[in-house]
């Protein structure tokens, strides 16, 4: 074979490569793939939806008066008024949502995900009935939950007082859905059964077993179940409302007639509190992820 | 080299020392090397019967293991063999019976003070641990100090030849990369008793017959008594003492590789282990008479009368006179060569031969039977 004709099959062979469907220069695309442009309209048109409220509520909070003039009055506002006790109500409605918060991720933290690892290890048969149990808030409204709930919290006020963290009894059930599934998925893809039976045959106890192998692989499932939580309850108002608790959000209705402007600053605020949080999720599942992938 | 006769003598004259102490030997036994040799534990099994709801899943099955002893348990799926192994390590709990390990019964004791180490068959490294932190887990667990761990842990690496992947975690490792920290993980606490439930199911060929050779040189090395679960026969015969073979629920046979091959007491036995062809007989006295040709029996066999024989394929031989046939088919094995040949009295035949003979499909030819003993079984 001439010099010639080897560097001619050399020069040709990258060519060939990349023409071949699935080579490393092409991804090839599967029938059910969306093309490059169609997930870009997708995701433009979805933004925008997202992003227009959001715009149209900061450029409402910086408006001054009605003179067409922009500026960071009310910003500055919840200062000076705030000092003065103008909204009182809402910066304790929001020391309650963060009080209701707190009780919340422990419900979750003691009940739900012990519960969930004990039916995943000893009792695996029972993870239908639990799945369903932890759906079932997701399909009552609440509005027929909070019917439900008076009575209950007439029981509930004698015990723990009228405090608004006992709301977290209730929300607690509201967010049994959302704190079930990241937690379901993750015990999913750990081999939970398997590495605990390692674990105790290596010499571990039970508390070892749950302390330094099964909670350190459902990080990323216990994190995201206790940030939606978060982000859940920081939303609520139908329960506060009609239990009468002061809570971020009916602090916010509250204010919202005589400062519209404040209202919707703090309304901005939770948004982006909740798009942190969404965003520290994402990161946590990829982290699971790169550590699992083979 | 070690007889099992010799081991099980060795494990009768053992003055037996109680669990518990050997557990605590073993644990402060920091100092002490997990290449050391060290002595294993007689495992003795007694009427052990095991129910999942109504489901009977061992039926009294009886096992005796010599110190050192390394036994796998054989058997087709849903046998049984991984529950009698789990039963062992106490993963699994016992409806009636007795499992003693040095002359204790440890029925009630729980899997974590058992001095056992296990490797499963799915990988079970930690993911979120290293290498190292895997393997120094169950030192931990055992309160061995910091220094202490790191050395016996880069031992125990060593030993199964990955000391230099202590910082890599499992998603790093190749399958079978992943099985050998997990043995290195297992031997480092010292145990007295190993349980390797199929290892090396997951693994392709190649590896697990390089990682099956390995924990044979390990185990004899470090002298554990070991109880291994396979359904690959050639495995099991490969590396074990002896061989169990399971079926429903119930220990069938036990014996050497060569035992069982060459003695199966049972038609199960005989068609499990290796390749048998099932030919109807006759049994006269000690004489099974089959295809014209009268064969010695094998052992002891059922009254005399219609028998089914099974005939190994390398006691069937080409001749230039015998049987007439026509090959069906032929195999090329790498050492030897398997013909399929169709009788002119319809039975089909196999026929294990030097691999330089080649015939071909439909070749017309003759076979004959050398005259070995056979096993046989009542025609059902």
């Amino acid at each position: 074979m001439s010099a010639s004709s080897v560097s001619a099959a050399e020069v040709r062979a990258p060519r060939l490569a990349a023409s071949r469907p699935g080579s490393a220069q092409k991804t090839p695309r599967y029938a059910a793939a969306p093309s490059r442009l169609t997930r870009w309209i997708i995701l433009g048109v979805t933004g925008v939806l997202f992003i227009i409220p959001i715009l149209a509520m900061i450029e409402f909070s910086l408006r001054v008066g009605q003179t067409g003039t922009y500026g960071f009055e009310h910003y500055a506002a919840i200062f000076t008024a705030g000092q003065a006790g103008t909204y009182d109500v809402l910066f304790q409605g929001i020391l309650n949502s963060i009080g209701i918060c707190i009780v919340t991720v422990a419900i979750v933290l003691v009940l739900l995900l012990p519960t969930m690892i004990l039916v995943e290890l000893k009792y695996p048969k029972l993870r239908g009935a639990l799945e369903f149990i932890c759906i079932i808030p997701i399909t009552i409204p609440s509005i027929v939950l909070v019917v439900g709930f008076i009575p209950v919290y007439s029981v509930v006020a004698r015990i723990f007082g009228s405090n608004a963290w006992t709301l977290a009894f209730a929300v607690g059930i509201i967010v049994l859905p959302y704190a079930y599934r990241p937690i379901a998925a993750n015990l999913a893809a750990v081999e939970v059964v398997t590495l605990s039976e390692a674990a105790r045959s290596l010499g571990a106890s039970w508390g070892h077993v749950l302390w330094r192998v099964i909670l350190p692989n459902l990080r990323s499932g216990i994190l995201s179940a206790c940030f939606i939580t978060i982000a859940v309850v920081l939303g609520e108002y139908t329960i506060a409302s009609f239990l009468s608790q002061n809570t971020f959000q009916t602090a916010l209705v509250l204010v919202q007639h005589t400062d519209p402007y404040v209202a919707v600053i703090f309304a901005v605020f939770a948004l982006v509190f909740a798009f942190i949080l969404l965003l520290v999720i994402g990161r946590l599942g990829s982290l699971g992820r790169n550590r699992r992938a083979a | 080299m070690k007889t099992t006769e010799s081991r099980t003598a060795r494990a009768a004259g053992k003055a037996s020392a109680s669990l518990s102490s050997s557990l605590s030997s073993s644990l402060s036994s920091s100092a002490a090397s997990p290449l050391s040799p060290r002595e294993g534990a007689a495992v003795e099994l007694r009427n052990v019967v095991k129910y999942y709801a109504s489901q009977r899943a061992l039926n009294g099955v009886n096992l005796s293991m010599a110190p050192g002893e390394f036994i796998a348990l054989l058997g087709p799926s849903g046998c049984g063999k991984t529950t009698v192994l789990r039963a062992l390590s106490g993963l699994e709990s016992v409806s009636e019976g007795r499992i003693e390990i040095d002359g204790h019964d440890v029925v009630n004791t729980p899997v974590n003070k058992r001095d056992i180490g296990m490797v499963f068959q799915a990988y079970s490294l930690f993911p979120h641990m290293t290498v190292t932190q895997n393997v120094e887990f169950g030192l931990r667990m055992r309160k061995v100090d910091a220094a202490g761990r790191r050395r016996r842990a880069s031992e125990a690496l060593d030993m199964v030849g990955l000391g230099a992947f202590g910082d890599r975690y499992a998603h790093q490792l190749s399958g079978g990369q992943q099985q050998r920290v997990a043995l290195a993980r297992a031997l480092v606490t010292r145990p007295r008793v190993l349980l390797l439930d199929e290892p090396l199911s997951a693994l392709d060929a190649k590896v697990r017959v390089q990682l099956r050779d390995e924990i044979r040189r390990i185990q004899t090395d470090l002298g554990i008594t070991t109880l291994f679960v396979t359904h690959d026969q050639e495995e099991a015969l490969a590396v074990a003492d002896r061989v169990a073979v399971m079926r429903e629920g119930n220990i069938e046979q036990i014996g050497t590789p060569e035992d069982l091959y060459t003695r199966p007491a049972t038609s199960f036995v005989a068609t499990f282990i290796g390749l048998s062809n099932t030919l109807d007989a006759e049994l006269v006295g000690s004489e099974v008479q089959v295809l014209n040709a009268a064969l010695p029996l094998l052992g002891t066999g059922p009254a005399d009368g219609a028998v089914t024989a099974y005939i190994r394929p390398e006691d069937v031989s080409f001749a230039s006179t015998g049987i007439p046939a026509t090959v069906v088919a032929s195999s090329f094995l790498g050492s030897l060569r398997r013909t399929q040949v169709r009788l002119d009295s319809g039975e089909l035949l196999f026929v294990q031969h030097d691999v330089q003979l080649r015939p071909e499909s439909g070749e017309r030819v003759h076979v004959q039977l050398l005259g070995r003993p056979v096993a046989v079984d009542a025609r059902a």
